[in-house]
């Protein structure tokens, strides 16, 4: 057993090597191994350590450790357990409503970029997580929203919060478009023909030049406005508009409540359980008398809803619009958020979101290697935990008082 | 409604996947109050047959009447509400489903959440292993709690007519009888049931009268109990 594990970590180190230095070792000025070298030097001193320790724990030298580590998690996990939930709630929403007096400009952006990812993925998750269909071309809806407030906004003046409902009803509405032909497929099938769409949208946003403006973009959004009480001659109400990133950061908390709240009277719903029958087998489900395709449609719809949300918001943040922000990497990312926090579950999306968002402003000097981290922190997900980092709830587990 | 009027007849039907033909005119007729099964071999169209009364595969031609009323083309999730609920081949229960949500599906048409709870008790009553396991996902079951499950979750539809996919399949010959006695109770409950076997023997045992199906058309029809004793057919199914 033991000798085994340093032969893996050999063959693995020597696997690491080979597609270390292609990547680092190959330079336009001719090929170079010492900067190779040094990298894999290091990653393997940690390897050999971490084997090191691996192997002391199976000896059962840190038995003490794991044991007293294990009646102190026993007693936290009671203890929060005998807490009940809306304490959590209270706290966590007590925080979400002080953060921004806590951190300065550059906390509420990346606070507002995780509630505005927060929201897609928790769109997506109705789609991927309940009604489990595969769909790649997610960001389409979100690109739907922004535009559709981008151009009310610049050619009609209307203003955001009308905007609002109108860009998640045409997300919906393509949701519905792009979901009646394609969701007669299934599994794979599909997966690649949402893939499509999402790219269609994106070349539409990108060659439409008379509606859109092109690769150039929609300039000059207006921002969301708001009334509030005058007192400078007087008393009176005005309308203001917001500058402040930190009313932005309500705004976006605003409609992420929103979300959070729909997304669960829905998973909750008898509509949540029929999507959830049809992720578990089709056929079953249209055989117990669900209208499998209108159901379906109807996860399209309201995944892309929250989609247009968000996007109408990304709009009237970012004051700009341009295909760019559209690209399929996004559509990944969101996905990713979702099977990463937990397929399925509110709080694992969540998790997801924060996790993809704020850890990698986090490291970031390490940017350049991102997307390593990001495939290698995936993978070892899926090994760890592949039901994601906070699995969707159920009542699971034999119980008890069978035999 | 009387009881002439036969709960299901189909009318020559023809199914097909594709340019393979799997039901080549296929009659048959199931009166209210019956049990009436299909034998056959591997392929012979046992199951195609109850997938095209769910128009899960459609017909290509042909009628299927249920109570009188013409349902081809009718959609799937149409076929519960009117009291035609099927069983599937290979149980196909929802796995990451707790039980009690699996029956709570079979109810899904409904909105008389009283009658559900009760007919929820009802199907604990009649298979107690499940009332156990009720808070269990339905993957973590046994094959034959599987199969209690999906006839438990078919009943939750309150059918009139049941349509019954090898109930028997990959199951101890134990639980396999109780399985069979307890669709003996659901039928003495009043629900008509169309059973489809490739255990002969049982089949005939359990019905009243059978079709047999040989490469998508009916060769036999028959009593059970005449079958039973034809010698062709103890030949050929019966293994003797």
């Amino acid at each position: 057993m033991s000798k085994k594990i340093w032969v893996y970590l050999g063959v693995g180190l020597l696997w690491f090597l080979a597609l270390l230095w292609p990547l680092l070792g190959i330079k336009p000025e001719g090929l170079e191994f010492g900067k190779t070298f040094t990298v894999w030097i290091r990653v393997a001193l940690a390897a050999f350590i971490i084997a090191v320790f691996y192997q002391l724990q199976q000896k059962g030298v840190f038995d003490f450790v794991g044991r007293s580590a294990g009646t102190l998690k026993e007693r936290v996990t009671t203890g929060f357990e005998a807490m009940p939930n809306w304490i959590w709630m209270t706290a966590l929403l007590a925080f979400a409503l002080v953060f921004p007096m806590l951190t300065g400009r550059y906390g509420h952006d990346i606070a507002i970029n995780v509630l505005v990812y927060i929201c897609l993925g928790l769109g997506l998750n109705i789609v991927v997580g309940l009604a489990g269909l595969l769909d790649l071309g997610y960001i389409a809806f979100y690109g739907v929203g922004a535009y559709t407030y981008a151009l009310l906004s610049v050619h009609f003046g209307i203003p955001f919060w009308l905007c609002l409902p109108v860009a998640a009803a045409l997300a919906a509405v393509a949701g519905c478009i792009i979901g009646y032909p394609t969701l007669r497929m299934r599994g794979d099938y599909l997966a690649i023909v949402t893939l499509g769409f999402g790219e269609i949208v994106r070349l539409l946003l990108n060659n439409w030049m008379e509606l859109t403006n092109g690769p150039n973009g929609i300039l000059g959004i207006e921002r969301p406005g708001y009334y509030w009480f005058d007192f400078s001659n007087g008393f009176s109400i005005q309308h203001f508009w917001i500058r402040d990133l930190s009313l932005y950061y309500y705004v976006i908390l605003g409609i992420t409540l929103f979300t959070i709240v729909a997304v669960y009277r829905l998973n909750y719903s008898r509509i949540g359980r029929a999507w959830e029958a049809i992720r578990e087998d089709e056929t079953a489900a249209e055989l117990m008398g669900v209208n499998t395709f209108l159901l379906k449609l109807l996860a399209y719809a309201s995944g892309a809803t929250f989609a247009g949300f968000a996007g109408a918001f990304f709009a009237s943040r970012m004051r700009f619009v341009s295909p760019e922000s559209f690209t399929f990497l996004e559509s990944a990312m969101v996905l990713a958020m979702v099977v990463l926090g937990g397929m399925g579950s509110i709080p694992g999306v969540i998790l997801g979101c924060i996790a993809l968002v704020a850890l990698p402003e986090a490291f970031r000097e390490f940017e350049l290697y991102r997307m390593l981290v990001f495939g290698g922190v995936m993978t070892g997900m899926m090994l760890v935990r592949p039901k994601g980092l906070w699995p969707a709830k159920r009542m699971g587990k034999r119980s008890d008082d069978s035999d | 409604m009387d009881d002439k009027t036969p709960i299901l007849e189909l009318k020559d039907v023809v199914a097909a996947y594709g340019n393979i033909e799997a039901l080549k005119g296929i009659s048959l007729k199931v009166m209210p109050g019956e049990i009436v099964s299909i034998i056959g071999a591997n392929g012979a169209g046992k199951s195609t047959t109850l997938m095209t009364i769910c128009n899960v595969v459609q017909a290509v031609s042909g009628d299927i009447f249920y109570r009188g009323e013409c349902i081809n083309g009718l959609n799937s999730d149409h076929m519960p509400p009117r009291g035609l609920c099927q069983v599937p081949e290979g149980r196909r229960i929802f796995p990451r489903l707790t039980v009690t949500e699996n029956l709570e599906m079979g109810a899904f048409f409904r909105k008389d959440q009283r009658k559900i709870k009760e007919d929820m008790e009802y199907v604990y009553e009649l298979f107690p292993k499940l009332r156990e396991r009720r808070k269990q996902l339905g993957g973590t079951l046994s094959g034959g709690e599987q199969q209690m499950l999906a006839i438990g979750r078919a009943l939750m539809s309150r059918p009139k007519l049941l349509l019954l996919d090898e109930p028997s399949m990959g199951l101890a010959p134990l639980i396999v009888k109780q399985i069979f006695d307890i669709v003996q109770d659901i039928n003495k409950e009043g629900v008509t049931v169309l059973l489809v076997e490739q255990n002969a023997n049982l089949a005939l045992q359990a019905s009243q009268r059978a079709y047999v199906l040989e490469t998508g058309k009916v060769v036999m029809e028959d009593d059970a109990a005449s079958l039973l004793d034809n010698p062709d057919i103890r030949k050929a199914y019966l293994g003797e």
